[in-house]
């Protein structure tokens, strides 16, 4: 596939970055916020709440991770206008002031002094306001390297590591050279084969920060283990699917990053990239924990290879689903967007492979909804860094 | 028709990537890096997705897939067993 003269249709938000989706977000800060949050979703068609269970007597980094996490995800350009709603004010005037840096319409209401009744009633006024000017947002055609392309496996198998993710490696090479931001993480899950990653950085600078997180995720690991890790990294199902060990998972989720782009910056968890090219998050290799730090991150179309079949979606971020078990793509075809399985019986070479997965990452762009999102999956899962206070 | 896939040539395992292998089914690889044939005899029954040995191993030997190392052998494994958890485990953690 030539990619050079590629474009798609998205949304351009007033800090110039192009969106492919048009969601007006119901935010809630905390836990106790949900109730209110779901209730202006109802109230207002078209609007969705993101119910998570956190945002109470968290402090330091782990705080700092919360609230980047969901200034990021009110900022993401899949998102037209935000409600962010909070027990208190304070915090909830901060989340709002963090979406504002973007221009997009965002307004912040505290439940305190006022209850769930009068709060629901004012932010499903300002809700039902973003939402008819987002209903009249319209697309334009924009060039390639305004989309933003994140990565993470799920219930791999072996057919992953040699049909599913060499396919997004393969799209990875072609969109690389484009000008395009891309991104990949999932730190324990690259044991056995982070000597492949570091090679592969850009310069020292980036080899030696790859290197540090790495290490320090190992030491989390170390610190926290009652055994090999063998009953929940590989998982269950991976082993179900024939993966043996953490090395051979780490194998074949490295193939996801092709054979030709270069790491070129580290990014902690939640963080944005400072421009294009492939950058590395460090992050849990969880399925919804990580998707949800890319779409806060600012990235607006994920590629999800299975192999077993893993179900996640994401409010804001289309995943793309692709498998290359045959078993798989039979049994749970509703969520496949892609059957590269063409593949391992040498009817699709990699390289048509890859295409398959940019066409459908086109269409996707594009507006056609994925799998997950037509299915209703919209898993937000916050990363915790340990204990609230 | 292929049963199995191999990465690349001088790995020690292929996957199955058919259903309903049965131990004494004649079997024909592809390795895929080369593109190349190979064939191997099964000696168990292998689910889809689950790895034959392309050779035998003894306790201690190392496993290479990808062309790198995936694990130890802690049980002897014949050419053309499967081979999974029951007789190969991390080295790491």
């Amino acid at each position: 596939m030539n990619l050079s003269k590629s474009s798609f249709w998205g949304y351009k938000r007033e800090n110039g970055r192009i969106g492919v989706r048009n969601h007006v977000i119901i935010l809630p800060v905390d836990d106790l916020s949900n109730a209110a949050a779901q209730a202006v979703e109802n109230n207002i068609k078209g609007t969705m709440a993101l119910p998570h269970p956190y945002g109470r007597l968290q402090f330091g980094a782990d705080l700092e991770l919360h609230f980047r996490t969901l200034i990021g995800t009110g900022s993401n350009p899949n998102v037209a206008a935000v409600v962010v709603i909070g027990i208190e004010e304070q915090w909830t005037s901060r989340v709002v002031e963090g979406i504002k840096q973007t221009g997009k319409p965002v307004v912040g209401f505290g439940i305190e002094l006022h209850g769930d009744h009068d709060t629901i009633m004012r932010a499903s006024r300002a809700a039902r306001e973003f939402m008819q000017m987002a209903s009249e947002l319209r697309r334009e055609e924009r060039p390639l390297k305004d989309l933003w392309v994140s990565t993470k496996c799920g219930e791999s198998d072996t057919t992953s590591g040699c049909g599913a993710n060499p396919t997004v490696g393969n799209a990875f090479d072609k969109l690389y050279p484009h000008g395009t931001t891309l991104v990949f993480g999932e730190t324990t899950e690259l044991t056995g084969g982070e000597h492949l990653v570091a090679a592969r950085c850009r310069n020292e600078e980036v080899r030696k920060k790859f290197q540090f997180v790495f290490d320090r995720y190992q030491e989390v690991i170390n610190r926290h283990k009652t055994n090999d890790l063998s009953d929940s990294q590989p998982t269950k199902g991976n082993i179900a699917g024939g993966l043996t060990t953490i090395e051979e998972k780490a194998l074949g989720n490295i193939q996801k990053i092709g054979r030709k782009c270069l790491v070129d910056g580290v990014l902690d968890k939640a963080e944005a990239p400072t421009g294009p090219g492939l950058w590395f998050m460090d992050s849990s290799s969880a399925a919804a924990e990580m998707v949800t730090l890319c779409a806060a991150a600012g990235y607006t179309v994920h590629f999800f290879p299975t192999g077993q079949g893993n179900v996640i979606g994401n409010p804001i971020l289309p995943v793309i689903k692709l498998c290359a078990n045959p078993r798989t793509v039979r049994t749970m075809a509703e969520h496949i967007d892609v059957d590269v399985s063409g593949l391992l019986r040498k009817e699709l070479s990699p390289d048509q492979a890859g295409d398959k997965l940019l066409e459908c990452m086109f269409r996707t762009a594009n507006g056609r909804l994925t799998a997950a999102e037509a299915l209703g999956h919209r898993e937000f899962v916050l990363t915790r860094l340990y204990e609230s206070a | 028709m292929i049963h199995f896939v191999v990465h690349e040539e001088g790995d020690g395992v292929g996957v199955v990537v058919v259903e309903g292998i049965k131990s004494g089914q004649p079997l024909k690889g592809w390795i895929m890096e080369d593109d190349k044939d190979v064939a191997v005899t099964a000696k168990s029954d292998i689910p889809i997705g689950h790895k034959l040995a392309l050779k035998d191993y003894k306790v201690g030997d190392t496993v290479i897939k990808y062309g790198v190392d995936i694990g130890k052998v802690v049980k002897p494994i014949g050419k053309g067993e499967h081979l999974h958890v029951h007789n190969v485990k991390t080295k790491r953690w």
